[in-house]
């Protein structure tokens, strides 16, 4: 059963490469409020930077576009993060999760998905050729005896 | 990011600092590919011990000097990774590439 959102923040910046560490402190600042662990915010910062970089990599090759981040948090203590360009799109999303796989050259280890995957709880890619992608993710914050 | 790099009979000891994210690694790469050209080490060490977040960038810096390294004929270790890195190198099975120590 899907839950109600109770809070939610939206950013927009140009895919440049500073904005990596601005988008994953406005990802663990958002979801601190779930009171998590250290090493859940730790994943939550990781995964996030895995799908800003890819826009800023792979969408916007040879141009500075627009990246945006939206954050909810749920009654059920999780927190849903959807990062979206409007770049160049994926041909073929399952190639692109696969690890090791990457467009980026030896620059790029191609693990960004798997990483994705490993440190959030749910994953979602959809992308169009031509028109951009969106990536969806969520992770479950463990409720602590004596929490909030 | 910074990297500080000591070398003593073609034994080069790189030391990181900071965040290692695509923004970083690039930086980190360049001043490798710059000390390794000019050192040609029989052995690299990487100190981790100072980086305070990486994603899947780090594992591409460690992928590349390591490649380096075997095409020099020499070995590589990596050292004092801290724990959220850590788990980001597990979860690519970079350990069945890589010498942790």
């Amino acid at each position: 059963m899907r839950t109600k959102a109770c809070n939610y923040v939206s950013v927009d910046f140009p895919s440049r490469s500073s904005n990596e560490g601005f988008a994953r402190t406005v990802a663990a600042c958002f979801a601190a409020q779930l009171d998590p662990t250290l090493e859940e915010v730790n994943d939550i910062k990781t995964a996030v930077s895995e799908a800003v970089t890819n826009a800023i990599v792979h969408a916007y090759p040879d141009t500075i576009g627009k990246v945006s981040m939206k954050l909810r948090l749920y009654e059920d203590n999780s927190v849903e993060i959807v990062v979206r360009d409007w770049g160049v799109g994926i041909a073929d999303v399952e190639q692109a999760r696969q690890p090791m796989y990457t467009t980026g050259g030896e620059e790029r280890a191609g693990m960004g998905f798997t990483i994705m995957e490993s440190f959030m709880d749910k994953l979602r890619l959809r992308s169009t050729p031509g028109k951009g992608t969106t990536v969806t993710m969520r992770r479950c914050i463990s409720r602590r005896a004596g929490g909030r | 990011m910074a990297v500080s790099c000591m070398s003593a009979r073609r034994e080069l000891t790189v030391a990181l600092t900071g965040e290692l994210d695509h923004h970083g690694a690039k930086q980190v790469m360049q001043e490798l590919d710059k000390r390794m050209d000019w050192e040609l080490p029989r052995r690299l060490s990487i100190d981790m011990g100072g980086v305070t977040f990486m994603d899947s960038s780090g594992i591409a810096v460690l992928l590349r000097a390591h490649r380096r390294m075997a095409q020099l004929q020499g070995s590589m270790t990596v050292s004092n990774v801290p724990p959220q890195a850590l788990r980001v190198f597990q979860a690519a099975g970079l350990h069945r590439v890589i010498d942790f120590v």
